[in-house]
């Protein structure tokens, strides 16, 4: 069976065999770093592709059909196409900021891929407070908007900019609150540790209702928080062309897009891990048998398989809904999303102490 | 906003955009049998396309080479952006009466927006719109088009 785990090790081992202490570390940071690169290619090129096929079905259309059986190599001759762009910086535009942003905004998607558990005991640094990390690093992906927002030096992109800035402000504390209902209930913020405690199930199933209140709106942040349909009012192309990204062209303009949805892989991962078991597979009681089956599917496909899932999920949104208006936007978090998520944290918190779920 | 308004707006939100999802959930299951893309240059053969389809406008002329047209220039009238252009002249029956026909009717469809007013202007239903849309020309001059055929004259009993 594929285990990413014993590979790892593997490697792990062979290296400090034959190298001293430091140079082996040395190596390991620069194969990481590879990896979270292919990773980022390749979920570029996936992700997009997924969304263009979800929505054609979406709206009975086909999609990209031309290159490629099924058009499989479409997002490959679009980026091909990207880099071969000139990558042209307009004349009144604050250069450094300008040319700053795009790679601030995938560093930030970069880093938050640390903490992600993506098989068993597959993980860059587990971190012992891996939540608490990934809320606060992806919160600073706004930076990268305004950034690149305020040097544009363009109306459009600075309305976008400012926009995007009121609405993660608001959205992370609705998803800051429902990812602390699994921390309460699992009494740790490491996210080995939120796995091993869905052992027995995940905790979807586990919290009762609660927790399906927060996964709800856990989902809903986020799709917030990454500026997606029906919240993508930082670049609502029928009122600010592009907003934030209104200037950038080439591959300053690709390396935004491929952030947004390096963002919504992690989003998802973290919505896979906290609520869907991360690589845990799906247990059913005292079925021992099925549960063999399901132990037989690599612990990868299953993680990978929940984050699709839930980006499916968003990009079903996405396809659905029509755009909030900032005003909607606004009372949606701060009227509806925000009490409900905190009254919905006591709940968890009582059901916690008092040891009501499974 | 009482509590019980509050959770009526959450209850009936949800409710609104799970409907929603369940029609482009169902159209994601199906899209396979009720595609509405027609994949053009490849079946340009079996090419389905609606019946109100608006691509050009045409006279039709039956058998005898007649058509419905008595050249009231109600059709030139109607047409917001003089697309047609209807040349007239007087046939002489052999009782010496004139009678008002067309010479020429000129279409520009480089002009035309396909609004069909004329179409629904036109009194007897000598022009109609056709399903054609494959207009592309090196020319624009080959675009202007005379639409009664020659030597055609309006069917008897048409006034």
């Amino acid at each position: 069976m594929l285990s990413l785990e014993k590979i790892a090790n593997a490697v792990h081992t062979w290296l400090y065999q034959h190298f001293d202490e430091t140079w082996a570390l040395l190596f390991e940071f620069v194969i990481v770093g590879v990896m979270v690169i292919t990773l980022f290619a390749v979920l570029g090129l996936v992700l997009v592709l997924m969304e263009r096929k979800v929505s054609s079905w979406m709206q009975l259309r086909l999609g990209p059909n031309r290159i490629g059986p099924g058009g499989m190599f479409q997002t490959v001759a679009d980026t091909l196409k990207l880099i071969v762009k000139e990558g042209m910086t307009p004349k009144n535009v604050d250069r450094l900021l300008f040319n700053m942003a795009p790679f601030l905004a995938i560093i930030v998607s970069m880093v938050i891929m640390a903490p992600i558990m993506f098989d068993k005991g597959f993980q860059i640094w587990d971190i012992n407070i891996g939540v608490l990390f990934v809320t606060a690093v992806s919160s600073l992906s706004i930076i990268s908007i305004l950034m690149g927002g305020w040097a544009s030096n363009n109306k459009y992109s600075l309305l976008g900019a400012m926009r995007s800035g009121a609405q993660i402000v608001s959205y992370e504390l609705s998803a800051g609150l429902s990812i602390l209902t699994i921390v309460v209930l699992t009494g740790s913020l490491r996210i080995s540790d939120i796995i091993e405690a869905q052992q027995t199930g995940w905790w979807i199933f586990k919290g009762h209702i609660p927790a399906i209140i927060s996964f709800v709106i856990f989902i809903i942040a986020s799709t917030a928080e990454t500026n997606r349909a029906p919240f993508d009012l930082a670049e609502a192309e029928s009122e600010l062309t592009a907003g934030f990204h209104t200037e950038y062209s080439g591959m300053k303009f690709a390396l935004f897009f491929l952030a947004e949805y390096v963002n919504i892989f992690v989003v998802c991962a973290i919505g896979a891990t906290l609520f869907l078991g991360g690589w845990m597979p799906f247990h059913i009681g005292n079925w021992t048998q099925f549960n063999n089956i399901m132990d037989w599917i690599p612990s990868s496909v299953w993680f990978f398989g929940k984050a699709f899932l839930l980006i499916f999920v968003i990009m079903w949104f996405r396809w659905t809904f029509p755009r909030l208006r900032i005003d909607q936007l606004l009372n949606l978090e701060w009227r509806y999303l925000l009490p409900v998520s905190m009254f919905n944290l006591l709940l968890v918190t009582i059901i916690a102490i008092a040891g009501w779920h499974f | 906003m009482n509590l019980k308004e509050y959770f009526s707006d959450i209850f009936y939100g949800i409710k609104s955009l799970a409907t929603g999802m369940k029609v482009t959930g169902g159209y994601f299951l199906r899209h396979g049998k009720e595609k509405i893309t027609e994949q053009y240059p490849d079946n340009r053969s079996t090419l389905v396309l609606a019946e109100r389809f608006r691509g050009e406008v045409v006279m039709p002329h039956d058998d005898n080479n007649e058509h419905a047209c008595t050249g009231c220039t109600a059709c030139e009238l109607a047409c917001p952006n003089g697309t047609i252009k209807i040349i007239t002249k007087f046939d002489v029956s052999p009782e010496g009466k004139k009678k008002k026909a067309i010479d020429t009717f000129i279409y520009h469809l480089e002009l035309c927006t396909m609004c069909n007013l004329c179409v629904e202007a036109c009194p007897t239903g000598a022009i109609t719109m056709a399903p054609t849309f494959e207009h592309s020309v090196f020319d624009r001059s080959q675009l202007t088009k005379k639409l009664n055929k020659p030597g055609s004259k309006v069917r008897a009993g048409i006034e």
